[in-house]
């Protein structure tokens, strides 16, 4: 019974990574602009560190190889957390928009089948597009990852998913709350974490309250980790007291997140919000 | 799958006192409360849908059909009474509730980009199949709705209105309902196609593929195609009975129609309703 319950479970689960890969091939062409204006970003984030010395700081060139590549870390590591978060945070705006979002919950299967099946989908192309836009920053820019330690890098990318399916499931909470200004608010939730997670600078420069807040973000460890990892060489075992923070948020963000969800489920049930129009 | 002789006539859906009322005051900070205008999509409404039958819903826009629907496909909760699917609650048992059910809307609610395959394809795997022989029988399907096979690759977006339609019909056929909840399946569509569903339906009624519950507000079709009728209006229902039961108690003289006996019962004709807004 068990057995076949999760086998019924596990094929929509599947069915939820098929029917995005279908909806990528499908719009092919804006993805392929999209992983574009992902690239232009991250490069216009290389070459402002490249240009750090024509505005009269003068660092050494160690430094400045440092610099950028602190900085093209950061702008890379967040095109993949903000593209993930994305996809998972509007998986529901999406799916009234296409107007299947009845179908969707209607079907016989438990709603953390639905919301990690989206979630995996997201992070397989995530893993996907940024790997992309990695290989051209190595062509773009030359650079020296001869001192980083890949393992303990991957280590942290891994343990940060749980807290990042977390984040992006409460996100797409918003837009079953107000199908009208849900979508925006999950912009504004991500600027937010942009400028406390430390993306482009450590978080000690933020003033106290931010800074407090940052400590709070799974994605400050992410970012901290994986670039102590790629340029300074960190080991296993260094980012291990990182991994266990960002498992930790992760074991206590996707169970409160689905629950969460499940609230608002049933609040838009009650209030008549899953329809097309909201 | 067939219905059994033994399972005809027992109940497939119950409804007893629902109600829905839209537009609540919702709750501020502070206990203060912004006034909302208020309406009562369902009031007090009770019926019984027997197994294997057709039963109409007619109303007009506004009547409360698609709430109706709505609450019997688990995706809006009643704010009063107990409604059931071959005796699961809607609200306590939604997991039983859904996989006897699947729902045609009226508008084609479909990814619009893949295409009808990828999209059946996709609703298979939430109902537990997806697996070897599911294309052969989706082309099956499509064959038998006199879909060409040449459109099953096709963006949604390429097929007509009509052929969407069918495209839903067979999606909702893929899962094998016990119930199949049709909201208003013909409208908007050409003469042809609405032709084409509403034999569709009659097959269905022949073969006992599936007890239906069909929302429409055209008294034609209902008259049609539906054993059994409900007339609600304002979230009440009117009156119910055969269309011939109907016709003979509302219309009155030789030659009566439907129509004639929602006008009566209701007081106005369907076609002053139709610009409204659907609930």
């Amino acid at each position: 019974m068990i057995g076949n319950s999760l086998r019924w479970e596990l094929n929509a689960f599947v069915g939820f990574i098929e029917r995005q890969k279908n909806l990528y091939r499908r719009y092919w062409l804006w993805e392929a602009v999209w992983l574009l204006y992902n690239l232009v970003s991250v490069l216009s984030i290389g070459y402002l560190a490249a240009g750090l010395s024509t505005l009269g700081l003068e660092p050494g060139q160690a430094n400045l190889h440092q610099t950028q590549l602190y900085l093209l870390v950061g702008a890379l590591l967040w095109t993949y957390l903000s593209l993930v978060f994305f996809e998972i945070a509007f998986a529901i705006t999406w799916e009234r928009w296409e107007g299947t979002i009845e179908y969707t919950f209607m079907a016989p299967i438990k709603r953390l089948t639905h919301l990690l099946g989206m979630s995996a989908a997201s992070l397989i192309y995530g893993i996907a597009r940024t790997a992309a836009i990695g290989f051209a920053l190595i062509f773009f820019f030359k650079l020296d990852l001869s001192h980083a330690n890949w393992l303990t890098a991957l280590a942290i990318f891994a343990a940060a998913t749980l807290p990042l399916l977390g984040l992006g499931i409460f996100t797409s909470v918003l837009p079953l709350l107000s199908p009208e200004k849900g979508e925006q608010m999950a912009f504004a939730v991500q600027g937010v974490l942009l400028l406390i997670s430390g993306v482009y600078y450590p978080i000690s420069v933020l003033p106290a309250p931010l800074h407090i807040v940052g400590i709070l973000s799974p994605l400050t460890y992410t970012l901290s980790g994986v670039r102590e990892s790629l340029l300074h060489g960190l080991s296993l075992a260094g980012a291990l007291p990182d991994i266990g923070i960002l498992l930790l948020m992760g074991v206590v963000l996707v169970p409160a997140s689905v629950w969460c969800f499940n609230r608002a489920e049933v609040r838009a049930k009650r209030l008549g919000l899953l329809k097309r129009s909201g | 799958m067939a219905i059994k002789e033994s399972e005809l006539n027992t109940v497939a859906v119950e409804l007893h006192g629902i109600s829905k009322r839209f537009g609540q005051p919702a709750r501020r900070p502070f206990g203060r409360r912004k006034a909302k205008k208020e309406k009562l999509a369902l009031d007090q409404v009770s019926m019984r849908v027997d197994t294997g039958r057709i039963t109409g819903i007619l109303g007009a826009n506004g009547s409360g059909k698609s709430t109706l629907i709505r609450i019997l496909a688990t995706l809006m909760t009643p704010d009063a009474g107990t409604a059931s699917v071959f005796g699961y609650d809607v609200v306590t048992q939604p997991d039983d509730v859904r996989r006897h059910i699947n729902r045609v809307s009226v508008e084609a609610s479909f990814f619009k980009e893949m295409s009808p395959w990828e999209n059946m394809l996709y609703a298979a795997r939430l109902y537990g199949s997806g697996g070897k022989g599911t294309r052969a029988r989706v082309e099956g399907m499509l064959e038998r709705l006199g879909l060409p096979l040449d459109t099953l690759d096709k963006p949604m977006k390429q097929l007509s209105r009509g052929q969407q339609q069918k495209v839903a019909i067979a999606r909702s056929f893929l899962t094998s309902p016990s119930l199949l909840l049709m909201d208003e399946p013909t409208t908007g569509l050409d003469p042809r196609s609405k032709r084409e569903v509403q034999e569709l339906v009659r097959t269905i009624r022949r073969d006992r593929a599936a007890t239906v519950l069909l929302c429409t507000h055209d008294l034609e079709e209902a008259e049609l195609l539906c054993d059994h009728v409900l007339v609600l209006d304002q979230g009440r229902v009117l009156a119910e009975g055969t269309p011939a039961e109907l016709i003979h108690a509302h219309a009155g003289e030789v030659g009566g129609s439907l129509e004639d006996a929602f006008m009566k019962l209701t007081g106005k004709r369907l076609e002053e309703d139709e610009e409204e807004k659907d609930e």
